[in-house]
């Protein structure tokens, strides 16, 4: 591996791990579109940005183009506080708008300078080692790194800082409010930090990757923790882990590293979203049936505790009594007797202590809704735990 | 009865899009009571309390917590918000929110420590949610979650405590609970104000009682003003229908 492919690499995870910070409060917002709006809105900001400073990474265009991000949530805030479209929608009106100001600004002014849409949209991360820090003639590495360096310290100090104030406002604005932290400056806050790192992350990576970058691991976290700590770690985790394998995807197939990373974020998704243990695709469906299993198993239970003649506990008359095929019996049955609810003599089934109480149980349960009755029985039984 | 002040709410008016919803409001609701805020819906309850903790900037008036505007005294003040208000999925645990309570007295910046835990963990067990503490705050059950909110509330250890509708839907057994809690609360000389929708309950609850529709109807000790005429001039002719809903 020589320096340049190291170089990409250190700079992909850097700007990985500050997109996916404050994505994961995005996400839990639910506002993760508004950093496709930042994405796109910032590029009038940049070109003014960029005729004033003439370079791409100064901290004054970076600071200028973030302000046209806050500018874009102000507008999206202001047309949806009208009332007569919802948040989509407005998302929707401003952010085209001031796009396609930049792209206007750009066609008019900057043909010849190294400011093109596509390089805005899609980014180049192989010409990112190429543009580097020079003070008096030393090479202090490439100037994005340095760029995103600094924007990810600054995120990482907001975040211990104000981790508490930005949990609570996220999770409950009423009481964040009442409590003296003003949800408006953690809104404007986590905004101003989104909209600095998006302006800082596009000419590098580009505004499609930002944007997936900034939604993709909070959304992958998101299924597998339910501690917002882990969900952090784990975001930064899958940021990480995408953009250095999607270098190399890249490598390997010769393509766009920007598409191959983002590629490779959906990827990940994707397999969490199928194997995650309680809100993964395969675990929903796998305790629907247990559900439904179990839903039949007390049903089953009802009618033993009902009928006290024997031939309505025949276990060949179940099928027809209770009117259900053979697998499902069968397996009602298995359950059953390997719970220790029912035992079968002769053929003859009949409840045992621990089945009459649970029944007894379940069904104080089905008719109040008071959930201490069955609590102990969550552990054991999917049914129970909503 | 002990007559020290505890809140004041002189002219309030409170807009949505210069509609108004609370008018002309004038309130005292004096020390250690159990009060229940009632009306009919789109009364303008929530937004009482939302304006008296500034959630909601009214567009005219002033409200005092014990003499002093709300941002002087919060944190003699602990709110309950509606239940509903909140997102349930939050990755966090049923201790975590409770800690939240604490964060007030905290102000900016700092982190809870071991005061701010023990003082959570206390909370929870007086509501009885002790042995839920490390649960996912998705897997409580709705009494559950409102005990988990009463709990913060608790933790914040306020003079005053606001609540917004504590008793939607929850069980029996829960509001029983919640409300020896709230009694238990003004034994100990707390001022206790509650947004309430049943009123048969009312009277067997409730110390003092404010009757709201937009305006002010009538505020005092139920057992002087719960009555009919009060109730029909908030509810209108068919109070009784709102009664024995």
């Amino acid at each position: 591996m020589n320096n340049p492919q190291l170089e990409i690499q250190i700079i992909a995870a850097i700007v990985a791990i500050a997109c996916a910070i404050p994505g994961v409060f995005l996400v839990l917002r639910k506002m993760s579109l508004i950093s496709d709006a930042i994405s796109h809105a910032i590029l009038p900001g940049i070109v003014i940005g960029f005729f004033i400073t003439q370079d791409l990474n100064s901290p004054i265009l970076i600071l200028l183009a973030a302000f046209m991000g806050v500018i874009t949530v102000v507008l999206v805030e202001f047309i949806q506080k009208t009332n007569l479209v919802k948040e989509d929608t407005a998302i929707g009106l401003v952010f085209p708008i001031l796009f396609s100001i930049g792209v206007i600004l750009i066609a008019k002014n900057a043909n010849d300078v190294h400011l093109d849409v596509d390089a805005v949209l899609l980014g180049e991360l192989a010409f990112a080692p190429f543009d580097r820090l020079l003070i008096d003639g030393t090479d202090w590495g490439p100037k994005s790194l340095w760029v995103m360096g600094i924007i990810l310290i600054i995120t990482i100090v907001l975040l211990l800082l104000f981790y508490k104030e930005l949990k609570v406002s996220t999770f409950d604005t009423g009481l964040a409010s009442a409590l003296g932290f003003s949800p408006i400056i953690m809104h404007y806050g986590l905004m101003s930090v989104s909209s600095i790192t998006v302006v800082g992350a596009f000419d590098a990576v580009g505004a499609i990757l930002v944007v997936a970058l900034i939604i993709a691991p909070a959304a992958t976290a998101y299924l597998l923790t339910e501690d917002l700590k882990k969900m952090i770690w784990l975001s930064i985790l899958f940021g990480v882990a995408s953009a250095i394998l999607g270098y190399w995807v890249a490598h390997f197939l010769d393509a766009s590293i920007s598409g191959s990373i983002a590629t490779t974020l959906g990827f990940i998704f994707l397999i969490v979203y199928l194997i995650a243990p309680s809100k993964g695709l395969i675990a929903v469906l796998y305790r629907q049936k247990q559900q439904r299993i179990e839903a039949s198993l007390i049903t089953f239970l009802l009618h033993l505790n009902r009928h006290e003649e024997v031939r309505e506990r025949h276990i060949n008359h179940l099928q027809e009594h209770i009117n259900w095929g053979i697998v499902r019996s069968k397996t009602v049955l298995d359950l059953a007797e390997k719970n220790n609810l029912i035992q079968i003599d002769n053929n003859i089934v009949a409840l045992t202590e621990k089945g009459l109480l649970f029944t007894e149980k379940s069904l104080e349960y089905i008719i109040s809704n008071k959930d201490e009755k069955i609590e102990p029985m969550k552990e054991d039984f999917f049914l129970f735990r909503g | 009865m002990n007559e020290k002040v505890a809140i004041k709410i002189d002219d309030l008016t409170v807009a949505y899009n210069y509609k108004p919803v609370l008018w002309d409001i004038d309130l005292t609701i004096p020390e250690s009571v159990l009060m229940a805020i009632v009306g009919p819906n789109g009364a303008g309850k929530s937004t009482l309390i939302k304006a008296i903790l500034g959630i909601i900037k009214p567009i005219a008036g002033s409200v005092s917590i014990y003499g002093k505007p709300y941002q002087k005294n919060r944190k003699l003040v602990a709110y309950v918000p509606q239940k509903g208000s909140v997102d349930w999925d939050f990755p966090t645990t049923a201790f975590d929110v409770v800690l939240m309570g604490t964060y007030g007295k905290l102000g900016w910046i700092k982190r809870p420590g071991q005061n701010e835990k023990k003082i959570a963990l206390e909370a929870m067990e007086k509501v009885g949610m002790l042995a839920f503490k490390n649960r996912q705050i998705s897997q409580l059950s709705g009494g559950q979650q409102q005990r988990v909110f009463l709990a913060r509330a608790l933790a914040q250890d306020a003079s005053i405590y606001f609540m917004d509708e504590p008793f939607q839907g929850v069980d029996a057994t829960t509001e029983i609970a919640i409300i020896n809690i709230l009694k238990e609360l003004r034994r100990a000389g707390k001022t206790v104000i509650v947004v309430h929708h049943d009123l048969q309950t009312v009277p067997e609850y409730f110390d003092w009682v404010t009757f709201l529709n937009v305006k002010k109807i009538a505020t005092g000790p139920v057992k002087d003003i719960f009555n009919d005429d009060n109730l029909t001039k908030t509810y209108g002719i068919n109070y009784k229908v709102a009664v024995n809903k």
